[in-house]
């Protein structure tokens, strides 16, 4: 008896804490917003938001309700963070393995990459890029093209637009070119596992890749035209390119800001896992005849990317939370569009904060999800 | 028996009468932001983070700017010193959270008076200080003379969290021009992001352009553009729930401007005690007790205008003196063809 008070008593005692201090807050929050006249209730989300949205995703005008603003906020918010993820590992990864390589040059600029980046507070850098690089560039007219289709302006980079034919039949083909490969990959293993046999598994893989989406063009009736983006007159002084696809300056400067700032922390968890797998290792896989490439392939990166994954989920995370920074320099994302416009259009403080905060939980805890379980699949399989 | 039974009587309803009157007039005196602000010893006032003419800081922190001086004068007659205040910059964005959670007491920051502000979120708008419309400014050589030459594809530059946004669309959707909207937190931004060509125009409240044009690096290669496409009465604002308070707040802006009706100034407010006009007369406070509806003393009026001016004192010298609009349009009291029309204080 004694001893199941022992156990349980405190338990009890802090859940009582954590209930009574919830409670409270959300009575005194109650008290105060009726004394002030402040109804609390989310049915504002189906109200039409009558505000635009520079850039958005999906479809969406004033006279959307708030909840699709909400998700033009969010959509746009995962669309900065997943490319700046992407662009931030790919220099991560390289900005690591250049800090450990022999040659003095390349070590000592990656070295100095890394301090110069990530000891600049990052809003500082997402002024730098939109309001001194990017408004360096020219005007629309301006514009020299960039391999003869682009145009970088300083009122966004000008793309031209893929106008598909048949655009499922390509999607079909590109699945099942993916779906073979992973049946391909299972081959080889087996094969190797069994018989001893290697295959190149990279380079059918590629031939794989190719040709099928290939046949897709010659059989399938898919067909791809470009819309390229023309000059328009808007003034005597002012113009704009009209067609093909406009990429803001706002999301530049913030996937620039966001990949180089957060990529010197990947590039030192890359170091860190790298030069965790110790000497031994490579030189025992060197003995036994590996090549210096099945080296890094097969015995150092499974040893190293455990310890590396864990601290860049953190940085992945940070990356995203991070992207609300964007409301500082107009990129409509979710706390610029939803937190932001939609707040004051309402004055539903409460509810839309609490709504944006829930929402990067989420989205934090999506991506932690994601990279637990990689980590799970990578960690020892201990027998 | 019956005497007993009249004296009892008598007594009640003398309790209650006495009872019915402290209720009375503790309702009528008592306001938990006047108290607090007494005890503080200063007022706290939530301004813009930097508008010409409407509140702005100099370098060394002054604040000056008609906001600025509402609530100078709510200083003024509720502390007795101008200069108590304790001005608290804010973004857009946050000014109405600021005040509905009470870090201040005022807002006074170029804020649109509108129906949903007004009624659903906890806010009271007292009056007018400055009647506004929103407008467009484009760059000189582009030769655009009106709105009607938009075309589609425009980029616009404009503030977060403002009725700016909403007008906006209004004004695009109807005319079915498709338009850019880039929208930022702080106003410099905007200047900014205007200045370095992103956007083909600039939009916000008239007076905010003109105000703003200044901050340019070329300010005469810019121009507002005629047209008005949105009423935007600007005013101060307090939290629901304080009706004195409220009342308080109201009637110092409205004492501002009906000193300028009647002529009275910062520098003839000690010599108008003896005019012969009874509306003047009182509101020196040398005639009726109209301070005791606030729980403030007779004085608190002719301190407002010893220390603060008159609305047109307060305009001259933030609004015109700085070139931002010298006319003064509809900001012109009643009499000379404006629409500045207080009720009268009595």
């Amino acid at each position: 008896m004694n001893n199941i008070i022992k156990k349980f008593l405190p338990q009890i005692l802090a859940i009582l804490f954590v209930v009574l201090i919830f409670g409270f807050l959300t009575i005194n929050a109650q008290t105060n917003m009726d004394n002030r006249g402040i109804d609390f209730g989310f049915g504002f989300l189906s109200q039409e938001s009558s505000f635009d949205v520079q850039f958005s995703l999906i479809e969406y005008s004033g006279s959307d309700s708030y909840a699709r603003a909400f998700l033009v906020g969010l959509l746009n918010t995962l669309l900065v963070s997943f490319i700046s993820i992407i662009f931030c590992t790919i220099l991560g990864v390289i900005i690591g393995v250049a800090r450990l390589s022999s040659n003095y040059l390349i070590k000592n600029s990656a070295a100095w990459y890394v301090e110069f980046f990530r000891n600049i507070p990052l809003l500082l850098q997402i002024f730098f890029w939109y309001y001194a690089a990017l408004r360096a560039l020219p005007l629309p007219e301006k514009a020299n093209a960039w391999f003869g289709v682009t145009y970088m302006t300083v009122k966004g980079y000008y793309i031209p637009a893929m106008v598909w034919e048949n655009l499922n039949v390509f999607l079909y083909c590109g699945l099942a070119a993916i779906i073979s490969i992973i049946i391909l990959r299972n081959y080889a293993n087996n094969l190797r596992d069994n018989k001893g046999k290697q295959i190149p598994v990279l380079l059918y893989s590629l031939a794989i890749l190719i040709i099928l989406p290939l046949l897709s063009f010659l059989i399938g009736g898919v067909s791809l035209e470009f819309e390229l983006p023309q000059l328009k007159k808007l003034s005597k002084i002012s113009y704009i390119y009209e067609g093909g696809i406009s990429l803001p300056p706002e999301l530049i400067a913030l996937v620039l800001a966001l990949s180089l700032y957060t990529s010197t922390f990947v590039a030192e968890c890359v170091r860190a896992g790298i030069e965790g797998v110790s000497k031994g290792q490579k030189e025992a896989a060197a003995s036994v005849g590996l090549t210096p490439n099945q080296v890094l392939k097969l015995v150092i990166m499974p040893q190293a990317l455990r310890i590396i994954i864990p601290p860049t989920t953190n940085q992945y995370l940070n990356l995203t939370k991070n992207s609300s920074l964007a409301a500082a320099i107009a990129y409509p994302d979710l706390v610029l569009v939803f937190a932001g416009t939609a707040l004051m259009q309402t004055g539903k403080a409460i509810e839309i904060v609490s709504i944006t905060m829930l929402t990067y939980l989420t989205i934090s805890l999506t991506i932690a999800a994601i990279m637990n379980w990689y980590n799970k699949k990578i960690e020892i399989k201990e027998k | 028996m019956f005497k007993l039974v009249k004296r009892l009587t008598s007594l009640v309803a003398m309790f209650a009468v006495l009872f019915a009157f402290s209720t009375e007039t503790m309702a009528a005196k008592k306001s938990k932001t006047l108290e607090n602000t007494k005890k503080r010893g200063f007022v706290r006032c939530g301004v813009s983070q930097g508008l010409p003419g409407f509140s702005n800081a100099d370098e060394s922190g002054n604040w000056t700017g008609i906001d600025v001086d509402v609530c100078r004068a709510v200083a003024a007659a509720t502390l007795g010193d101008a200069t108590k205040v304790k001005f608290t910059p804010l973004s857009a964005k946050e000014r109405f959270t600021a005040l509905t959670s009470g870090e201040i007491d005022i807002l006074s920051r170029n804020t649109t008076w509108t129906l949903s502000r007004d009624a659903d979120i906890g806010l009271t708008f007292v009056g007018v200080n400055f009647y506004d419309g929103q407008g467009f400014m484009v760059r000189k050589g582009s030769g655009i003379k009106s709105t009607s030459e938009f075309k589609n594809g425009t980029s616009v530059c404009t503030n977060l969290g403002t009725t700016t946004e909403l007008n906006m669309r209004d004004f695009f959707d109807s005319r079915g021009i498709s338009y850019e909207p880039v929208v930022f937190e702080k106003a410099d931004e905007v200047v900014a992001a205007y200045d370095a060509g992103r956007c083909d125009t600039y939009t916000t409240d008239k007076s905010g352009l003109a105000a703003q044009r200044t901050k340019l690096s070329a300010p005469d290669d810019h121009v507002v553009l005629p047209e008005t496409i949105s009423k935007e009465p600007l005013g101060p604002v307090v939290r629901q729930g304080d009706s004195v308070w409220e009342d308080i707040v109201r009637w110092s802006l409205n004492t501002m401007i009906e000193a300028e009706e009647y002529g009275v100034n910062s520098s003839n407010a000690d010599m108008m005690k003896t005019s012969n006009n009874p509306a003047i007369k009182r509101l020196v406070g040398a005639e009726g007790e109209l301070g005791a509806a606030f729980g403030l003393d007779n004085d608190w009026n002719l301190r407002i205008i010893k220390q603060v001016g008159n609305y047109g004192e307060s305009y001259k010298r933030n609004i015109a003196d700085t070139g931002i609009l010298p006319d003064r349009g509809p900001n012109e009291l009643w009499t000379k063809g404006g629409i500045l029309y207080v009720p009268p204080a009595r």
